[in-house]
């Protein structure tokens, strides 16, 4: 096909789907996916999956026992004349290389910032416990609600507010912090295509459901699709023109930035591969392929974002740390301590924040791993409380008996 | 082919001239007919209640599975199943099988080869040659894995021990391997058959043996870097959460770190055997690549769920399994899982008190826990479940092609990787969700439709070869079939009959009716 044949092609189809949007709004499964995005906060969780190793991302350098505890995987020092190795933050702390140049320029924007000796009080070391939990955000002594979770909390308590929530997953399937709201839609935009129904055919799938169960889903999900053809068709257009084409997890989180930008305000992406028990490298190797990869995604998300970036934030949480030390096979295993990042256009960054503590054998956790000095819930409610201005009884319908943390950032 | 000589389902009348213009722009081969006769549904139509029994105790109803049944009766068709082992395939798809290299492979003089051949490479000068080769040693493994999973696509799709088939499933997940990690590639083939498969109708205790002796499960939990004074706790830890115990089964963080020292030593070696002292040579054990090596276990005694397990090499293992598959937590934890997955997705307590109870006085015998649960009340009161990938598109295709052999199980294959349950794809240990939740999101459910619409339209090149030569037999498929009449037509409710009415070809009749609710709960 050559490109004047695909342009027009991609104009029949947008034609299609104004088409589509029409009939939608006219059967009442419109609603706000087609709604122009008023002022605003927009927040997105990125959930790095299998627990990743916080002490090689942010390296406490000035720490002996850092380079004690890890003979073969530690980060070197930052040096002062190198501009490819670990970038010093202040006298403690130093970002991993393979990130130095997305997150770490971002950093010095005071455009990020991190919270060292962040996680939650679940000790099961648990991939699935200690992530559910977190996706949960319920108080540890209470019974575990599986059908709801924070960032669905969130969106009723701003919905009810008469606040533009509008949440989104970019996941396959919805994860459990969404849990409890009504209908999120999710899609997964590794892979988008164009638009597998016509309209009839839409209406007709929806009506198989119309009144029953899943009756919301299976709109929602037919709508979203719709938009996210239309979008890609956008993308094609565009990439004919540039020369450089994106791929892998910065395409998809380019793509997750322009729809936040348009349409969300509440979005949600896991990043697997992280459960680094053995071969975990150090400057190089596993881990600092899966940063890189991390740290550009996030880079052409808040590119792609354009101005709206300044009204934007994006949390990155991870179940737990992992050990201290290094294991016996060059890797580690789950600890409990983690790192959370910040990143925003419009946060008061360049700062590593939370409570402290010098890392030392004698401040770690059982002998064994970073301590939680920084609740999450607490880092959440306290980022949320600022972002939308909320009242003590709405941050307290999300997380109840936490006190939100006030760490200065909104 | 299906569609040649059948009529459409779709009412004439309901469909007028657009009908009749959308028939003909279809391009299909099949003509609109003049008349349009339906089967009549004869007199025994299943009822609901042994629709949604068969449904649950199969990969979807077809032909044969329905015409045993009704000459056994509940009770007979489920001791059958019970017993079937092995049972004989249709010749073209047990063809299929025997041809398979993974159906043929040594694992110990595969592992060997694999790693000698990953030697060479990292010993090849130049670097165009290390792509080359190492691209070959990719696909070779790429090609065993597909296999593995074809195997087991092709036995779920056409083993009459439809029963045994569904339980192999069930238990590939709950020791769920993860194909792209280390050398799995080239083992869940030996794994499903060697591991899982005999022991799918048998008992747990064995179940949890060939799992824990197997490299693949070695492999992906990193127990064969598990050794004296350098632990790992991956595989111990998830051996007692998601294999036995469940998380809140009892054990605490001290007795993973004491099943991690009682597995120390226990891994996998396709090449020589060890140097050892001579007192340890005689606790060296090494069946296939499976092996236990004395020099890196740790001899001293454990405390494990209060028990002392004295320090003497791989019978420790051995008892700690016993210890652990022993305890009512264990029971009621493999219980519930059973239960999750073929009743609801929360399952009656009580249902699952007395599955516990079978499981406990059986020795965990498996053929007794599900025989306690295929005649419970609780499952015929049981509100209908909502079918997870692997069963919305098995039973399709069954429903779809009823016993006529497939050749390219490729579309298959990638639809389960679009909806999120590959077999083999699981990356984390805690294999995939039973439940609603996990498959029922806006995004799962558009992406099913466009499933349903492949394999309605029978464009999906199920009958190309492998390799991807087209070889024609194409057509759609005719759903509305005696076995629709037989079944599922009596239990659709008056909103979908709507909807089916308003198709305008029999392609999208298929996309509507395999889309619909009826046929997505079972």
């Amino acid at each position: 096909m050559n490109r004047h044949q695909g342009r027009a092609d991609l104009r029949t189809r947008r034609d299609v789907l104004t088409l589509g949007g029409a009939v939608l709004a006219a059967t009442g499964l419109c609603g706000r996916l087609f709604a122009a995005p008023a002022a605003g906060p927009r927040l997105l969780v990125a959930f790095l999956r299998g627990g990743y190793d916080c002490a090689n991302l942010l390296v406490p350098y000035s720490s002996s026992f850092y380079y004690e505890s890890r003979p073969t995987i530690a980060i070197a020092a930052p040096d002062a004349t190198s501009t490819t190795g670990a970038l010093a933050l202040d006298a403690d702390w130093a970002l991993h290389p393979a990130v130095r140049d997305s997150v770490g320029g971002l950093y010095l924007q005071r455009q990020a910032a991190f919270i060292p000796f962040a996680g939650t009080d679940d000790l099961s070391r648990s991939h699935f416990e200690t992530q559910d939990s977190i996706e949960m955000g319920q108080p540890k002594n209470a019974a575990h609600d599986y059908r709801s979770g924070f960032l669905g909390r969130l969106s009723t308590v701003l919905q009810g507010a008469a606040v533009d929530a509008a949440p989104i997953a970019f996941t396959e399937a919805l994860p459990l912090s969404f849990a409890g709201a009504t209908t999120v839609p999710n899609l997964s935009l590794k892979r988008a295509g164009k638009a597998p129904f016509d309209d009839r055919q839409v209406q007709l799938l929806s009506d198989l459901y119309a009144g029953q169960h899943l009756q919301s889903e299976v709109a929602s999900g037919l709508e979203l699709r719709q938009v996210v053809a239309q979008e890609v068709a956008q993308e094609m257009q565009e990439a004919s023109r540039a020369a450089i084409t994106t791929k892998g997890f910065e395409l998809e989180a380019e793509r997750m930035g322009r729809l936040m930008r348009d349409r969300y305000r509440i979005g949600f992406i896991d990043v697997g591969g992280w459960d680094t028990h053995v071969g975990e490298g150090g400057s190089q190797g596993a881990l600092a392929t899966n940063l890189a990869s991390l740290g550009k995604g996030l880079q052409a998300f808040a590119q792609s974002l354009d101005a709206e970036w300044r009204n934007t934030v994006v949390v990155v949480v991870s179940e737990f740390g992992r050990t201290f030390r290094e294991n016996g096979n060059r890797g580690t295993d789950h600890g409990h301590g983690s790192v959370y990042w910040i990143l925003g256009g419009g946060i008061n960054g360049g700062r590593i924040v939370g409570q402290q503590q010098r890392v030392s054998r004698a401040t770690l956790f059982q002998d064994r791993d970073f301590p939680v000095l920084n609740d999450y819930r607490a880092v959440f409610g306290g980022l949320f409380r600022s972002m939308w201005g909320l009242s003590a009884k709405q941050s307290g319908q999300i997380f109840p008996q936490v006190e939100p943390a006030g760490l200065g950032l909104i | 082919m299906p569609s040649s000589t059948s009529r459409p389902m779709f009412k004439p009348a309901a469909c007028g001239l657009l009908g009749l213009a959308a028939w003909l722009l279809s391009g299909c081969a099949a003509p609109p007919p003049a008349a349009a006769i339906r089967h009549e549904a004869p007199a025994a139509t299943l009822s609901r209640a042994d629709a949604a029994w068969l449904q649950r105790l199969t990969f979807g109803i077809d032909s044969a599975s329905l015409q045993s049944f009704r000459q056994l009766g509940r009770e007979r068709f489920l001791e059958a199943q019970l017993g079937l082992r092995g049972a004989v395939l249709p010749a073209p798809v047990a063809a299929q099988v025997d041809a398979m290299e993974v159906a043929h492979l040594d694992v110990r003089v595969t592992l060997a080869a694999v790693g000698a051949e990953r030697q060479r490479i990292n010993g090849l000068a130049a670097d165009d040659d290390r792509e080359a080769a190492r691209k070959l040693l990719n696909e070779q493994g790429n090609r065993l894995s597909y296999e593995a999973v074809r195997r087991d696509l092709l036995r779920a799709v056409y083993s009459p021990a439809q029963l045994q088939e569904r339980m192999v499933f069930f238990w590939l997940n709950h020791f769920s391997v993860y194909h792209q990690k280390a050398e799995l590639r080239w083992l869940v083939g030996d794994y499903e058959e060697h591991a899982i498969r005999p022991h799918a109708l048998g008992h747990f205790r064995d179940l949890v043996l060939a799992s824990l002796e197997h490299p693949a499960m070695l492999q992906y939990l990193d127990n064969r870097q598990n050794r004296a004074a350098h632990t790992n706790e991956n595989y111990a830890r998830e051996l007692l959460e998601l294999h036995t115990l469940g998380v809140d089964g009892g054990y605490s963080q001290q007795d993973v770190q004491q099943l991690a020292r009682i597995l120390t030593g226990v891994g996998v070696n396709a090449g020589d055997a060890p140097h050892l002292r001579r007192e340890l040579q005689g606790q060296y054990i090494r069946r296939g690549a499976f092996e236990f090596n004395p020099g890196q276990h740790d001899y001293g005694d454990k405390l494990l769920l209060g028990h002392t397990i004295r320090g003497r090499g791989f019978d420790e293992v051995r008892e700690a399994v016993d210890l652990i598959v022993r305890q009512r937590a264990c029971a009621h934890f493999v219980s519930t899982a059973i239960a999750r997955q073929f009743v609801a997705d929360n399952p009656p307590p009580a249902l699952v008190e007395r599955m516990t109870q079978t499981f406990l006085q059986s020795d965990g015998d498996i053929v007794a826990v599900l025989r306690t649960m295929f005649l419970s009340h609780e499952l015929d009161a049981a509100a209908p479940k909502f079918k997870d990938p692997q069963q919305f598109v098995i039973s399709a295709v069954r429903f779809a092609y009823d016993g006529r052999p497939i050749s390219n199980l490729r579309p298959l294959y990638r639809w389960l990787g679009e909806l999120g349950e590959a077999p083999y794809g699981r990356l984390t240990p805690d294999g995939y969700a039973a439940t609603e939740i996990a498959w029922a999101s806006s995004g799962q459910m558009s992406r099913r439709f466009e499933i349903a619409r492949a394999i309605g339209s029978g464009n999906a090149g199920l009958f190309d070869a492998e390799d991807g030569g087209k070889a024609g037999g194409g057509g759609f498929p005719q759903l509305s079939n005696r076995l629709y009449f037989d079944t599922l037509e009596p239990l659709l409710s008056a909103q979908t009959r709507g909807v089916l009415d308003k198709a305008t070809s029999q392609q999208e009749w298929n996309l509507l009716l395999l889309s619909s609710p009826e046929f997505n709960y079972e």
